[in-house]
Formats: structure tokens, C-alpha cells, sequence
């Protein structure tokens, strides 16, 4: 069978060799560079800009950033016919195409991130490391321990008062310097979609912003979310552990730092999202003003056949309902998680209406193509590319992250 | 222990060094030094004549044989497209499998297996449209290709290294024909190329040798004798989709406005 035909139904003329060749994996991943984007300008707000009510969330923002990182290169993988081959994006990239900026973006980001969280973990590396040292007798486990708690150092143990300040300004640079990269990690993603001058609905120079304005607007609904549910997980650790250990915080200092800091951000993700909106409304509206000749078959699509989908899910319930959510007055926990699960639908579905709404019409403008999404995967090609493959990408970053919070605890005060 | 002032001066030292050696690969393009040299090189173009089209599918299934595309996928490197326009006004258009087997079917594929009769009296005009790969002067699917696994010769044939293609698509979705497609065999990008293989040895294209009516021929528009040169420079000839600024190579007679 042809790479696409069990996934595409076919309506009225399509050109013979005309499928839906990119799918769900390829949704993931503007969704995933979004949400890895949309965490480290969250954490940047802090440390650049001194958002202090920001400073619960930003390093755990920071570190999620870091986990979803190697997740934004999984869909890309599960997508290549020739998965082995990826490398030669970075080892032979051809620069007159933006996916060859890939590599050099990417691995720019990664090592901006990476050396931010060394200078915003070190004190606590080197802290452990002595204490790991100073036991006697280390058993096989705290012995591994604490080589890797030695090799995190870099072999800089100074935290002294002066050492640790060099640090917070290193932290404040690489931050600054982290905005714009970041930025440009998803711009370019935009840029990959808005870029195909043989797409209709995808060629506009407003994708690379609309891109990252939604983007900001996911990372900061996921870093709320995650938050949220960490915050609760704690709150009930900390009941079981407070019978012994009493001077933990107690469940109510606990909740209410959690209210301050959710209500705060949601102000910032309220502000980015008036701008996605705006300028996708723009888009929108210029398309049917100008109305040039693909006008006829997009206004089918967009109007008639992705009608639910865009208006309903995406623009409905995903942009509408928790923008009055958030309004409300009075914000609560549990309605911050009922608008930000919202806002992450609305996002992701934004995505699929642009990659899937794009591949929705024949580039014959005579004819329709529909997307059955695989649910259960009968061979590894609709394991990849369906339900599956994508529930495993959405997957993997709550998995990092739980090993990269071992190495380096969000929760725990630093300097 | 270096200075700071001494480290920015014998970076810029060593920077201005690495130029000189750079700036002489510039000078001395092998490519462009090649270019200067020979100039007489063919470029391929493709004739089309739509008026002597019958929409029998030879063309389609000598490809299929001689490419090597699995003869019963349903993808296929050249294809021919049927337009009925009937009295309302509106254009029917179908290839079903890309025309392999013809038309067997007088009425038109609208997708689902389902077929849509029209009536021989509410016909206007009908006609068929042969289409392959334009082989652009400025091919967006070689310019999107992240690893440069596809490629312009110099002769305008653009060229794919099946050793080098990762499969991401973009060139499929940097097409504005539609003519490219994954290859079910050998899991990377896929498309016309002229026969490549056939036309620089001076044979002809395997579909212009299964034309029994002469609508395909293949010429060389930097030769003036090539008879498929002069009808492209004395005749009204028109390309599919100029307003993409790709600039096929692929030059059509009898082309009418219904034709996607």
C-alpha cells in the first residue's frame, strides 16, 4: 500500500499521487516546539524581566522546557520514511530549505537551556555532592550518586556569596539570550508551513507569529497545569509527611502560594492569547477580502467541512470558553484547570486545522482529501503515524521529567 | 595568561586568514568555471499536444514498466485527466489510476468508488490533459529538500538520490502538481524525471514511445532544429501554473482555462 492511502479519503478530483502525507505526527510537533518555546519565555519572565510573583513557577518551568526539549525531534523521527537517515538534516543540512535550520536552531536552544539550568542548579550539585562525600561508607547506589552529583559540578565548587551572584547574572544573561532563540525555534516551525507556496491555506508571512503566540500561549497553559497537578501531589506527600517531619509547610501555605502564582500567570497567558487570536482572525479576514483563487476552495474547507473543528473546538471551546474563565473574577484552582486544559485543546487544534485543514483540499482546488486518524495500529506504519505514536510523543516529556526532577529539584528553595 | 585585547586581535587575524583561503572557492567554482566553459548542454523540455490525447493510458503504463512503480499502487509518475464541461457550466474532471487502464468508464470517478453519469447531450466540450513532472527552471521541491537529496542537473532534469532521501515529505508538499509521491518500495520521494536514463543516451522517454499519437514528445530547447524547439518558439504554447513563478518546462498546445 502508498505511504497515506489508509489514512486518506478522497472526494470529487484529486490529482493521482495527491495524500494526506503529513498527519498527526507532524501536528505534534509545532505542538511540542510550542510548548518547549512557550515554557522558557514563562521562565524568562522572571529572570529577565523580575516578574517576582513568577518565581514559584519559573524554574519548574525552565526544567519542563528542558524535558519536552528532545520530544519536539520525536515526531519529526516517527514521521521520516527513512527515520535512520535524520541525522543527515544536521550533518548535511541544505540551506535553502527550513528544515535545515533544524539542527542549528535546535542544538543553539538546547545548549542555552542546558547551561542556564547549570547555573540555576549548580549550588545545589555541588551541595549534594558534598554531603554524598562526607558519608562514610557509600553504598554502590550514593557511590553513583554522587560521581554524577561530581561530574554536574563541572569541577566548579565555589558557592560562595560572590560565586553565586556570577551565577544569578549568567542565569539573567543566558535567559535573555534563551528569548529570542526560543522565539525563533518556533517562528521557524511557522516558517517550515507558511513558507510552502504550493499550500493555500499555509502560505502567509503571518504564520511564523501566529505560530508563536499560540506557542507562548501553550507552554504557559501546560507550565500552569503541571503545576497544578505537582502542587496537589505535594499537598497530599506533605500531609502524610508532616506527622513526622513538623516543620515542612503546612497544607495551607502550600495552597496559597499555589492560587498567587496560577492567578498570575493566567494574566500573562490571557495577554498572549488576545494577540494569537487577533492575528489569526486577521489572517482570516484578509483571506476572504482579497479572496484570490484559492479563496472559492478554502472558503469550502474553513466554512463548511473543517467548520466544527475550527469554530467549535478551536475557536468555541478552546479560546472562548477559558478566555471567560479567566476573567471571571475570583479565580479557583479547579477552574484553572478546567481553562487550561482548554486552552491546550484550543492550541492543539490549531495545529490540526492548519496541518490537516492544509492537506484538507486537492491543490487542483477540485477535489477534497479526509483524514481518518488510525486509532488502533495494524502495522507500524499507522503505529506511527496514529493514535498511538502520538499519545507516546505527548507521553515522553512527563516521563523526563520526572527523572530530570531527581537530578535537579524544581520544589527545592535554592539560592 | 593572554589579554583580552590580544585574544580580539588574533581572533580577528585568524578570522580574516580563514577568508582568504574561503574567498578563493568563490573565484574558483567549479561549477560556474564548468558553466563558462560549455554552454551547448541540452535542457530538456516536454511537448504536450492535448488536441491528439485519446486518453488511451499507454503512456501511463509504459511509465508504470519502465520506472519500476509498482503496477498496482495508485501512484504514478505521469498521469491523464479527463474534462467534461457540461451545458451548466461546470467542469468534471477524473484520472482513475491516473488513466492506467484508460477510461473504461463513461462516467466520471468523483471519489468513494462512486461514478457520476452525465448525460452525452448536456456535454459541451471533453478533452484530456497528459501531465508529468514540469522539471522547473526554479523547482520549489529542490529548493525545500533539507538534506539536498534532490537535485537540478544541468540539463534542467530534476533528479532524485534515492540513497540520500530522509522521507519527510516536504518536497511532496512543495509540489504544486502534485507530482511527486512516496515510492512503495523504496520509501523515499519519487517522480517523473524525463526517463533520464533513456533521454541522455538519445532514446526517448518511455511514454512518448507508448504514444501511438504523437501527443508526447521530449526535445532539447538549446538545440534551434529540435522540432520540439521550434514548435515552442513559433507556436501558442502555455504552461500549468505559471502564478507559482516555478517556471515548468513542461509546454502544453491546446491548452483550455478548465485545466488544473
Amino acid at each position: 500500500m502508498v505511504h497515506g492511502e489508509a489514512w486518506t479519503i478522497k472526494e470529487f478530483f484529486t490529482y493521482p499521487n495527491e495524500y494526506i502525507y503529513w498527519t498527526i505526527q507532524i501536528v505534534m510537533y509545532p505542538f511540542m516546539t510550542g510548548l518547549v518555546a512557550g515554557a522558557f519565555v514563562l521562565s524568562s519572565l522572571y529572570h529577565v524581566f523580575g516578574v517576582k510573583q513568577l518565581k514559584g513557577i519559573a524554574r519548574f518551568s525552565l526544567v519542563f522546557s528542558f524535558a519536552l526539549l528532545p520530544v519536539a525531534m520525536l515526531p519529526l523521527l516517527m514521521h521520516l520514511q527513512q527515520p535512520l537517515r535524520g541525522i543527515e538534516v544536521m550533518m548535511t543540512p541544505h540551506f535553502t530549505s527550513a528544515i535545515a535550520a533544524f539542527g542549528i536552531v535546535f542544538s543553539t536552544y538546547g545548549m542555552i537551556v542546558a547551561s542556564e539550568l547549570w547555573f540555576v542548579f549548580r549550588k545545589h550539585f555541588v551541595e549534594t555532592a558534598l554531603a554524598l562525600k562526607s558519608i562514610e561508607g557509600r553504598s554502590a547506589l550514593q557511590q553513583g550518586q554522587y560521581l554524577l552529583f561530581s561530574v554536574l559540578t563541572l569541577g566548579a565548587w565555589d558557592i560562595s556569596h560572590e560565586a553565586l551572584e556570577a551565577d544569578e547574572r549568567a542565569v539573567k544573561k543566558l535567559a535573555a539570550a534563551g528569548i529570542p532563540v526560543a522565539c525563533f525555534l518556533h517562528g521557524y516551525a511557522g516558517f517550515i508551513f507558511g513558507s510552502v507556496k504550493a499550500n493555500a491555506l499555509w502560505m502567509t508571512p503571518l504564520m511564523p507569529v501566529i505560530f508563536i503566540c499560540s506557542a507562548v500561549v501553550s507552554g504557559i497553559a501546560l507550565c500552569i497545569l503541571t503545576y497544578i497537578l505537582t502542587m496537589e501531589i505535594r499537598k497530599q506527600l506533605s500531609r502524610r509527611r508532616r506527622l513526622a517531619h513538623p516543620e515542612l509547610p503546612s497544607m495551607e501555605e502550600l495552597k496559597s502560594a499555589e492560587a498567587h502564582v496560577v492567578a498570575m500567570t493566567s494574566r500573562y497567558l490571557l495577554m498572549f492569547m488576545v494577540a494569537a487570536i487577533t492575528l489569526e482572525l486577521l489572517d482570516l479576514i484578509f483571506r476572504g477580502y482579497t479572496a484570490v483563487k484559492s479563496w472559492d476552495i478554502l472558503r469550502s474547507v474553513i466554512y463548511e467541512r473543517d467548520f466544527v473543528n475550527i469554530f467549535v473546538v478551536q475557536y468555541g471551546l478552546g479560546n472562548l470558553v477559558p478566555f471567560v474563565l479567566f476573567l471571571i473574577p475570583g479565580l479557583t484552582i479547579r477552574r484553572a484547570v478546567v481553562g487550561t486544559v482548554l486552552v491546550l485543546l484550543g492550541v492543539f487544534m490549531m495545529r490540526w486545522n492548519v496541518v490537516i485543514g492544509g492537506q484538507a483540499f486537492s491543490s487542483s482546488f477540485s477535489g477534497f482529501m479526509h483524514y481518518v486518524l488510525p486509532l488502533w495500529p495494524d502495522n507500524m506504519e499507522t503505529l506511527k503515524e496514529g493514535l498511538v505514536g502520538a499519545l507516546i510523543v505527548a507521553g515522553v516529556p512527563f516521563c523526563i521529567f520526572y527523572v530530570l526532577n531527581k537530578v535537579m529539584p524544581v520544589f527545592k528553595e535554592t539560592h | 595568561m593572554i589579554s583580552r585585547r590580544s585574544f580580539c586581535k588574533k581572533s580577528l587575524l585568524f578570522a580574516g586568514g580563514l577568508a582568504i583561503p574561503l574567498s578563493c572557492l568563490e573565484l574558483f567554482d567549479p561549477k560556474r568555471l564548468l558553466a563558462e566553459k560549455d554552454q551547448k548542454g541540452p535542457r530538456w523540455v516536454f511537448l504536450v499536444d492535448t488536441r491528439k490525447c485519446v486518453g488511451c493510458g499507454f503512456c501511463v503504463k509504459g511509465c508504470k514498466v519502465e520506472n519500476e512503480v509498482p503496477y498496482d499502487a495508485n501512484v504514478t509518475r505521469t498521469w491523464v485527466e479527463r474534462y467534461v464541461v457540461t451545458t451548466d457550466g461546470k467542469t468534471h474532471i477524473d484520472s482513475p489510476k491516473g488513466a492506467r487502464d484508460g477510461f473504461p468508464n463513461k462516467g466520471i470517478d468523483i471519489g468513494h468508488g462512486k461514478l457520476e453519469e452525465i448525460k452525452d447531450d448536456d456535454i459541451d466540450k471533453a478533452f484530456f490533459v497528459p501531465k508529468l513532472c514540469n522539471q522547473c527552471d526554479n523547482p520549489p521541491c529542490v529548493q525545500v529538500c533539507p538534506v539536498g537529496a534532490t537535485y537540478q542537473t544541468a540539463d534542467g532534469v530534476v533528479l532524485i538520490d534515492r540513497s540520500w532521501c530522509i522521507g519527510c515529505g516536504y518536497c511532496i508538499m512543495g509540489c504544486p502538481y502534485g507530482v511527486r509521491f512516496f515510492h512503495p518500495v523504496f520509501h523515499v520521494a519519487e517522480k517523473c524525471n524525463f526517463c533520464y536514463h533513456r533521454i541522455t543516451k538519445g532514446m526517448q522517454t518511455a511514454c512518448v514511445d507508448s504514444c501511438a499519437f504523437g501527443a508526447r514528445r521530449v526535445g532539447n530547447l538549446r538545440d534551434p532544429e529540435d522540432p520540439v524547439t521550434k514548435v515552442i518558439m513559433t507556436e501558442r504554447v502555455n504552461v500549468l501554473k505559471e502564478e507559482y513563478g516555478t517556471k515548468p518546462q513542461v509546454f502544453y498546445l491546446g491548452l483550455s482555462k478548465e485545466v488544473k
